[in-house]
């Protein structure tokens, strides 16, 4: 296999998946904070009419949950790289890896609820 | 000659990390500053996404829950907090365009990532100040 910048991709990516998701996810999620700073400068005040109304509307509870999925997979990949490089024991890496992931599920869930009790 | 520099003693027989007694030593350059607290604002942001959901089911659920919201907000702890978070977000984001920027070549040389650095810092904590002056009602 040639090294360097002729190297062959194969079956393990050496991350070149999770490293081009993380940015993906980071452009999306900046594409969301405009989204909402637009919405509020439509509304034009702050309250709870103009707060909650800038979630009602369904379109914007589906950019929601893709906002809140695409911070769940860039919060991951930040997360397990700073497990991977501060926490050695395999053991507790591996809690620690299990932990993240239930937790950012169970955050993606609750998303989910908080915005459709609107 | 002697060798007196911790950080490259005259031998080493392997390549190893940075041991924590040397950190004091070691002079971080801007963009190495940046950058860690590129992790360091990611890793805050993490730990207080509870919250930061707790906050947003209550600003939500009803009139009422945004009255407790808004008066949450105000307490002392909580103007505190809600500065360090809304740092966070401002350092992430702003470093994270500019690594952004860096994956596409653009700004890579010494020079201009140097400069770049710099950029992150006096957009980032300027905004910061604003949040916190808003946040504690100066205006």
């Amino acid at each position: 296999m040639a090294i360097g910048s002729r190297r062959v991709l194969v079956g393990a990516h050496y991350g070149l998946r999770d490293w081009l998701i993380q940015r993906v996810t980071a452009v999306v999620l900046i594409g969301f904070l405009l989204l909402v700073a637009a919405s509020l400068v439509v509304a034009g005040r702050l309250d709870y009419d103009a707060w909650s109304g800038v979630f009602a509307p369904v379109p914007m509870k589906l950019a929601t949950v893709i906002a809140v999925l695409a911070l769940c997979y860039h919060a991951w990949i930040g997360v397990r790289d700073i497990w991977m490089d501060y926490v050695k024991p395999a053991g507790v890496r591996l809690a620690l890896h299990v932990g993240t992931i239930l937790w950012l599920l169970y955050c993606m869930v609750w998303t989910v609820q908080i915005l459709w009790s609107v | 000659m002697t060798n007196s520099n911790p950080i490259r003693p005259a031998s080493r027989s392997q390549i190893r990390n940075i041991r924590f007694g040397e950190l004091y030593h070691y002079r971080l350059p801007l963009a190495g500053i940046v950058s860690i607290l590129h992790r360091v604002s990611g890793l805050l942001m993490f730990l207080f996404l509870p919250l930061l959901l707790w906050l947003f089911d209550l600003s939500l659920s009803s009139e009422r829950s945004y009255d407790r919201f808004v008066q949450f907000s105000q307490g002392w702890i909580a103007r505190i907090v809600l500065v360090g978070l809304g740092w966070a977000l401002l350092h992430h984001l702003c470093a994270g365009i500019r690594f952004l920027l860096l994956d596409l070549h653009l700004g890579a040389e010494r020079v201009a990532s140097s400069r770049s650095s710099l950029a992150v810092l006096a957009v980032s904590l300027p905004l910061t100040l604003v949040l916190a002056l808003f946040v504690f009602g100066v205006f």
